[in-house]
């Protein structure tokens, strides 16, 4: 039980790599910071192993494992100590963050190695492993946040990794202010829940939360729950980039690609989701919240998908993706299908991850091109990428038997299960074959038809096998890890919900309801299975035809159709409608009103008014000082007379008091 | 018995014209000798009361008087010589030096 006893060293692995990269890498040779950064993320896969491994074995049937390090924050009646915790959901959270992570890693090394700030780049890498693994290992939502925040932080420093770039700087701007915005959400939730509950432990607020006494809140109800969930919600929706303040998300396509895929696709989105299973207890409290976050997820998964339709730029394509997969997880979070959400969370790591890193290597082939329209007939040149990517592409747009198969499928039976599901279903459905659409045009444009480029300036060329290797690795988890969920299909046992079941078992009916449902299920589950892949094999079939049968059908339809095509690759104007509705009147109030009126106007107006009216005070009263000596002695018999006066005539004026004293 | 009060609005009398001439007077020495006029004003003042009240401090109080006078005018007057010499004319208007 060592290492579940020391869960720390895990984060403080990347933590140690990190501080050393950034204070001593400046001089050292790419090799030197390669072995810091690897070792440190590598044995932090490797101490997490352990300490699943551990946690397996454990003769207490795999409870949750709750360790106090330190206490942190002690005032008053709150405390918050630095405690990390082991459950089901961070086992599969933390193998997924650091396994990911470690192949990402290396991946880096081969696609960084000609760039400048190789040193800082893996610093910031590095840092980000910690803040992440903090996020997934917290015991409390104190430490949750101070994670939350690290990743973000990290979010920014990576995409304005070329910060000589106007663009990139702009874009790690953006990020970092539009998760303000969420995070502003989720502290008041914290602030909520800790009134509520008087802690923001886990254990103590879903012990407390489990409470029958707090009742189900209806569709309507605005109780605690409700409002607390609302709020966790809305720093998800700044984390995981849900509608409305997803649109950060496509423009961190700034930093370079294995950020993309690291922090973008696999792990840091992926926390607001983390978060809203996490805190599944308080949210089956509430049916507004989870009509809320099935809705919320459901339009961001269609409105992103229908963004990636008409993208030119690689990475583009596979940001509105991710937007649009993780609009999925939120799906499944809100119809109560966590586990599935996860799942989904989990297989998405692993094919999204490969579908950046296959396009990192597509870039990297063709010296720096992101945009499709200059590519074309790369199958052949660049084999390994080529097949690595056609395994992902299949697994995301749920071809049976790959990852996503298995965890879409499962979303969109939980969708179709609950009362009212029905429209959300169908929107899910449209989101696949959406899906398939698009990247099966992503892998014509990028592999397949003519020869776009010019190949006497483009010289295509295979990637390094530092490159290759995690591709292929992503790729066997992209086919195989949906397996988990496999016998389900013929009635058999889930492995990935049952092992989940303790963490979310408070969601679930209990007992013969329970079974009557899963009984249902089973029997929908090979139809919709059915209809799914055929959705999806429509959405091949349609790229096939559109990019590889008539080229330049495309042009033709989008010519056909200019403003819905318009509308799309400007992407609903969005960021025009933001740029208007707040920017716009933020500026002018600062400009005009704060910065003008306010500050120069009144609080300037009043310093300098001050001074004025003491300079011209002075100017007049200097005239008194005439320099005449006997304007002076004026004004000393002036200034005698009055005293006299006063002492004199003092007790008359004041009445009361008789003539005593002053003169005898 | 000459009554107290005839001193004391004799005092009066000799301060009113000493802080006249101190006013309206341009010649230095003028003014200065107003100042000498007013002290024994004062001093006028302190010697009557103090034989009214049968008490010696007045009487104390004017030699105080009597004696800074004497420096203050040692003072003064050498201050006097020096500006007669500097500007070669006594009219006390000319020393304004300070003036804005």
């Amino acid at each position: 039980m060592t290492m579940l006893e020391h869960l720390w060293i895990i984060p403080l692995l990347p933590l140690l790599g990190s501080a050393v990269n950034g204070l001593f890498g400046a001089k050292w040779p790419n090799k030197i910071v390669n072995g810091v950064a690897l070792n440190a993320t590598g044995f932090s896969f490797l101490a997490a192993l352990e300490a699943v491994r551990e946690f397996f074995s454990a003769p207490n049937n795999q409870a949750l494992v709750h360790k106090h390090f330190f206490d942190w924050i002690s005032a008053g009646k709150f405390t918050a100590g630095f405690d990390l915790q082991m459950d089901q959901l961070t086992v599969v959270m933390v193998l997924v963050v650091t396994g990911v992570g470690f192949l990402i890693h290396i991946y880096s090394t081969g696609y960084m190695a000609h760039e400048g700030g190789y040193y800082r780049f893996f610093s910031y890498l590095n840092l980000f492993m910690f803040f992440m693994l903090i996020l997934v290992l917290a015991a409390n939502y104190s430490v949750l946040f101070v994670g939350w925040e690290g990743v973000g932080l990290c979010s920014y420093l990576l995409i304005g990794f070329y910060f000589l770039r106007k663009s990139a700087s702009d874009a790690a701007k953006k990020a970092f202010i539009v998760n303000r915005i969420g995070d502003f959400g989720f502290m008041l939730g914290m602030f909520l829940l800790f009134r509520t509950f008087g802690s923001l432990d886990f254990t103590t607020v879903f012990a407390a939360a489990a409470n029958p006494a707090w009742g189900h809140e209806g569709w309507g109800q605005f109780g605690t729950f409700t409002v607390v969930c609302l709020l966790i919600f809305m720093g998800a929706t700044g984390k995981s980039a849900q509608l409305p303040l997803y649109v950060w998300l496509p423009d961190a396509m700034e930093g370079p690609t294995p950020v993309s895929a690291l922090i973008h696709a696999a792990t840091m989105v992926t926390a607001g989701v983390y978060v809203v299973a996490r805190s599944n207890i308080l949210f089956v409290h509430s049916e507004t919240a989870m009509v809320v976050v099935a809705v919320v997820g459901c339009a961001t998964a269609i409105f992103a998908a229908t963004i990636g339709l008409v993208q030119t730029d690689i990475k583009k394509v596979l940001a509105y993706s991710t937007v649009s997969q993780l609009g999925y997880m939120f799906l499944a979070c809100g119809v109560g299908a966590f586990s599935a959400g996860i799942f989904h969370l989990m297989t998405h790591a692993f094919f999204k991850a490969l579908l950046f890193l296959a396009a990192g290597s597509v870039i990297h082939a063709m010296g720096g091109e992101q945009d499709m329209r200059h590519m074309g007939g790369l199958s052949k040149k660049i084999k390994y990428t080529y097949w690595t990517m056609l395994m992902a592409t299949l697994a995301i747009s749920g071809a049976p038997l790959f990852a996503g198969f298995f965890s879409k499928d499962q979303i969109l039976l939980g969708a179709y299960m609950i009362p009212g599901g029905k429209p959300l279903y169908a929107i899910g459905l449209l989101t696949a074959l959406l899906t398939a659409f698009y990247m099966f045009r992503l892998i014509f444009l990028t592999f397949h038809g003519n020869q776009r480029y010019d190949e006497h300036h483009v010289h295509v060329h295979e990637s390094p096998w530092s490159m290759l290797g995690p591709l292929v690795i992503l790729a066997i988890l992209s086919i195989f890890g949906g397996w988990l969920a496999l016998p389900a299909f013929w009635g058999g046992p889930d492995y990935f919900a049952n092992f989940l079941a303790p963490v979310f078992s408070s969601g679930a009916e209990s007992g013969a309801a329970a079974a009557a449902a899963e009984a249902a299920a089973h029997s929908l589950e090979l139809p919709l299975a059915g209809v799914a892949v055929f959705t999806a094999l429509v959405g091949f079939l349609v790229a096939f035809w559109l990019y590889i049968r008539q080229p330049g059908k495309p042009e033709a339809i989008a010519k056909s159709m200019q403003g819905a095509y318009n509308t799309l690759l400007n992407k609903y104007y969005v960021d025009e409608l933001y740029a208007a509705v707040i920017i716009k009147p933020l500026m002018w109030l600062s400009t005009d009103v704060l910065w003008k009126i306010v500050d120069v106007a009144g609080i300037d107006g009043t310093v300098n008014g001050i001074a004025r009216g003491a300079t011209s005070l002075g100017d007049t009263v200097r005239h008194t000082q005439s320099g005449n000596t006997r304007s002076y002695a004026v004004w000393v018999v002036i200034g005698a007379l009055v005293v006299i006066a006063v002492i004199f005539l003092w007790p008359y004026w004041s009445a009361a008091k008789p003539v005593t004293g002053m003169v005898r | 018995m000459v009554p107290t009060s005839y001193y004391l609005i004799l005092s009066a009398i000799l301060f009113g014209l000493g802080v006249v001439a101190f006013i309206f007077k341009r010649n230095v020495i003028t003014i200065f000798m107003s100042i000498e006029v007013m002290l024994n004003a004062v001093n006028l003042a302190f010697v009557a009361f103090s034989q009214a009240k049968h008490q010696s401090d007045g009487q104390v109080f004017v030699l105080f008087v009597i004696v800074v006078a004497a420096a203050e005018a040692a003072v003064g007057l050498g201050i006097i010589i020096l500006m007669a010499r500097v500007r070669q004319s006594l009219n006390v208007e000319r020393v304004d030096l300070l003036k804005l």
